[in-house]
């Protein structure tokens, strides 16, 4: 069925095809025509170009000369926006953006890919795994080449469908590669709390679930890296709210603003830690209050702490071992406990010697900056796992952001 | 951007135009998704095996001379899942697809032929549903299907049923459609809006618990293709937008024509349920596939006439200007965001995997 063109809305704005027809006719009024409609049909309040140009000219105005300004986004997801809707080239050069460690995929260290291409090769297993996580590259190949040399691993969109498929195989194990920040944590400890109710015994989950703040304070007591301020996770901080990042205020002076998703959202809290920034203040603001609470999500939290504890030390890609910064599954799950269950080898494997992902987490470094970026680490041929995820740094910039900015402007 | 930065980023641009090697100990279904795998599978694989000037230009469809008569020779594989899903079924799929493999080239369909294989334990009428389907859409796009072969597999070897098919064409116009001779300055059309079979078969599968209404827009573009012929003679280059989409289609021609290419996403056109789908998956609707839309590059001068000639089309009633080709940054395409930043759009890497978060 034909729909009429005012419909279209979101990304594809859509010209009246007189206009488009003048648009042909007129290349020198192209761009005037396409902007006045854009002002008008653009019903996506979150992604607005004028809004976008005003916060730009509002933020470099807060700019201090001879200032230079490290604010990180510690949120891939974050990173991702930043990258794919060109959010940095809005920036004035005096601030700069620097990729935190929030990518579940990236802070996943590569022993643990082994252990999970371990238990994937089992020979009654069914391994069910986000898609991110198949083209990581582990000590001996990735899930993706485990799944060509024959092992069943099946790609699922939440561990609900993975216990979905235990339902539907009683007499195959299913395990599911459970790994994430507080986004997604909540959906695996629902997932455990149902799979008890129905009794569903042939479902196990393979914890690598970890936790933001830990992950911050090591950045925070890195010596490599001054930070200015932070914009803080959106989905994270729905779950555990914005009283966890308090001492980042308090004991480090340094500001954070919870941002959402949306380029624009992305804008404006680095406008607002810029605000706080000229006004010489330092507290947890909220940018992303139509989502997050103070107090975070009661019922979320209640579910994981049901089902799951903190482990007394994890393993970060890059990072090393951190305290108390990821979880595994209380003993009253042990049942549905795959490392339990399964001899899981557990093996640690170091990063290949050229891989410079930890300082990339870490802020340190660009991801231009590292040695094998774009030639022998490549989003085809990843070596690190910064390279593999759409929320890593590196794959950010190299699939977005790998172009040169000094052949400007681009329109006709 | 400093100095080293743009030196890092030269140097991985040489690498890009390199030839490339295929590493791989095992295929993977990367290397059937249609982007960077499966380009070098082909350049370095079969191309190195088979390679002969007629296949060489890696085109929708090879073209050669007999008696003086040009003809168009091209073939494909349809494994869909499921075989049947909103607006279409494999069969439906297999004789499009073909079609316009020989239409991108300009050429007049002529005959095709269809190779079933069929696992054991399929139901025959479905295969009759889908044998229906196909004769349906030859008579539509005037083609008849003159050969066939079938072979069954024992059952769990297939997915009930795979199809081939390969189709000859004439050309009977003086023109040639090349990547190569894409020029600076020329304009990028695309037929209609993005995504649509992509998004409809990944919704039918059912996995994802999304009720997106939805349908895939498989047609045969030869007749929208003749309109455009018609109108012009300032067609550069057609191609189909199927596997990868229409950023892998954009990356192909910027390599092959040595051009950079800009296309400004405020004028793509993607259906609102398309967008929705990809932002809940976190897929990119550049990249996820159509069966009945194509991708034009014109000369400027005849920008007007081919907009008009496809908009006056039912199968182009949604056409846009996307962008345009300048020798600025070659082999690079760039996407100007419709929140006014800018960005690369690479080749596909991997399957369209969802982000988790």
């Amino acid at each position: 069925m034909r729909r009429p063109a005012a419909q279209y809305g979101g990304t594809g704005c859509r010209l009246e095809r007189r206009e488009r027809r003048q648009l042909l006719a007129e290349p020198d009024s192209a761009g005037r025509e396409r902007k006045a409609a854009r002002d008008v049909r653009y019903v996506d309040e979150y992604r607005s170009p004028d809004l976008a140009l005003r916060l730009a000219e509002q933020i470099a105005g807060l700019v201090e000369p001879d200032r230079q300004y490290k604010l990180m986004e510690v949120c891939g997801g974050h990173t991702h926006t930043i990258y794919k809707h060109g959010v940095e080239n809005l920036l004035p050069p005096a601030v700069d953006l620097i990729h935190g460690p929030g990518c579940p995929v990236c802070v996943i260290p590569m022993g643990r890919v082994d252990d999970a291409i371990a238990l994937a090769e089992r020979p009654n297993v069914i391994f069910t795994t986000f898609g991110d996580m198949m083209r990581v590259p582990g000590g001996n190949g990735s899930l993706l080449e485990a799944k060509a040399r024959g092992a069943d691993v099946r790609m699922v969109y939440s561990p609900l469908d993975a216990l979905r498929i235990a339902r539907e195989h009683p007499d195959r194990e299913v395990v599911f590669f459970a790994i994430g920040f507080e986004t997604t944590t909540p959906s695996t400890a629902l997932t455990l709390l149902r799979a008890r109710a129905e009794g569903i015994r042939n479902f196990f989950v393979f914890a690598n679930h970890v936790t933001i703040i830990p992950a911050i304070r090591a950045i925070l007591a890195s010596p490599d890296l001054r930070l200015d301020g932070f914009i803080g996770p959106g989905h994270v901080s729905t779950v555990i709210g914005t009283v966890p990042y308090r001492f980042i205020a308090r004991d480090h002076g340094k500001p954070l603003v919870v941002a959402g998703f949306e380029p624009l959202d992305v804008l404006q809290a680095a406008y607002m830690v810029m605000v706080q920034l000229a006004e010489g203040r330092s507290e947890i603001e909220n940018q992303y209050s139509r989502v997050v609470r103070e107090s975070g999500n009661a019922r979320a939290l209640e579910a994981i702490a049901e089902t799951m504890e903190l482990r007394t030390t994890f393993e970060w890609r890059g990072l090393g071992f951190i305290s108390q910064s990821a979880l595994k599954l209380r003993d009253d799950f042990a049942d549905w406990d795959a490392e339990l269950l399964y001899d899981v080898p557990g093996v640690r494997v170091a990063d290949p010697k050229a891989c410079q992902c930890g300082e990339v987490l870490k802020g340190v470094i660009k991801p231009w900056e590292c040695k094998v970026f774009g030639t022998a680490c490549t989003p085809e041929k990843p070596i690190g796992t910064c390279m593999v995820s759409s929320e890593g740094a590196c794959a950010a910039y190299y699939n977005y952001g790998r172009f040169s900015r000094r052949l400007e402007p681009l329109t006709t | 951007m400093n100095g080293r930065e743009q030196e890092v980023l030269e140097t991985i641009e040489r690498r890009r135009r390199r030839k490339p090697r295929l590493t791989d100990a095992l295929i993977t279904l990367a290397h059937g998704a249609g982007g960077k795998s499966s380009h070098v599978l082909v350049e370095a694989l079969f191309l190195e095996e088979l390679g002969n000037p007629l296949l060489a230009p890696l085109a929708d469809a090879a073209v050669f001379t007999e008696n003086g008569i040009r003809f168009a020779l091209t073939t494909d594989s349809y494994v869909v899942k499921p075989l049947f899903f909103p607006g279409g079924d494999i069969g439906e799929l297999a004789v499009n697809g073909t079609v316009n493999d020989l239409a991108m080239l300009g050429a007049r369909p002529l005959h095709l032929t269809a190779g079933f294989i069929i696992e054991e334990g399929f139901p025959t009428a479905e295969l009759r549903r889908i044998a229906a389907s196909m004769g349906a859409a030859a008579r539509a796009a005037g083609v008849a299907i003159v050969a066939g072969d079938t072979k069954v597999v024992e059952r769990d070897k297939g997915d009930g049923v795979y199809i081939n098919t390969a189709g000859v064409g004439a050309l009977e116009r003086e023109l040639e459609l090349s990547p190569s001779l894409v020029r600076p300055g020329d304009k990028i059309l695309v037929s209609g809006t993005l995504g649509d079979h992509g998004m409809a078969v990944m919704v039918a599968r059912g996995n994802l618990e999304l009720e997106v209404d939805l349908e895939s827009d498989t047609a045969a573009l030869a007749e929208l293709v003749g309109g455009l012929l018609d109108a012009t003679d300032g067609v550069r280059c057609l191609r189909d937008l199927t596997r990868g989409g229409l950023a892998t289609v954009l990356n192909e021609i910027a390599l092959t024509a040595d051009v950079g290419i800009v296309i400004d996403e405020s004028c793509l056109p993607i259906r609102p349920e398309v967008n929705g789908a990809c932002e809940i998956l976190g897929i990119d609707p550049l990249y996820v596939a159509n069966e009945g839309k194509l991708m034009a590059v014109v000369a400027p001068e005849a920008a007007a006439a081919a907009f008009a000639a496809l908009a006056s089309h039912k199968l182009g009633i949604d056409a846009e200007v996307v962008g345009h080709v300048r020798e600025e940054q070659p082999g690079l395409v760039v996407l100007e965001t419709a929140f006014g930043g800018r960005r690369v759009v690479d080749m596909l890497v991997g399957d369209p995997l969802p982000r988790i978060c």
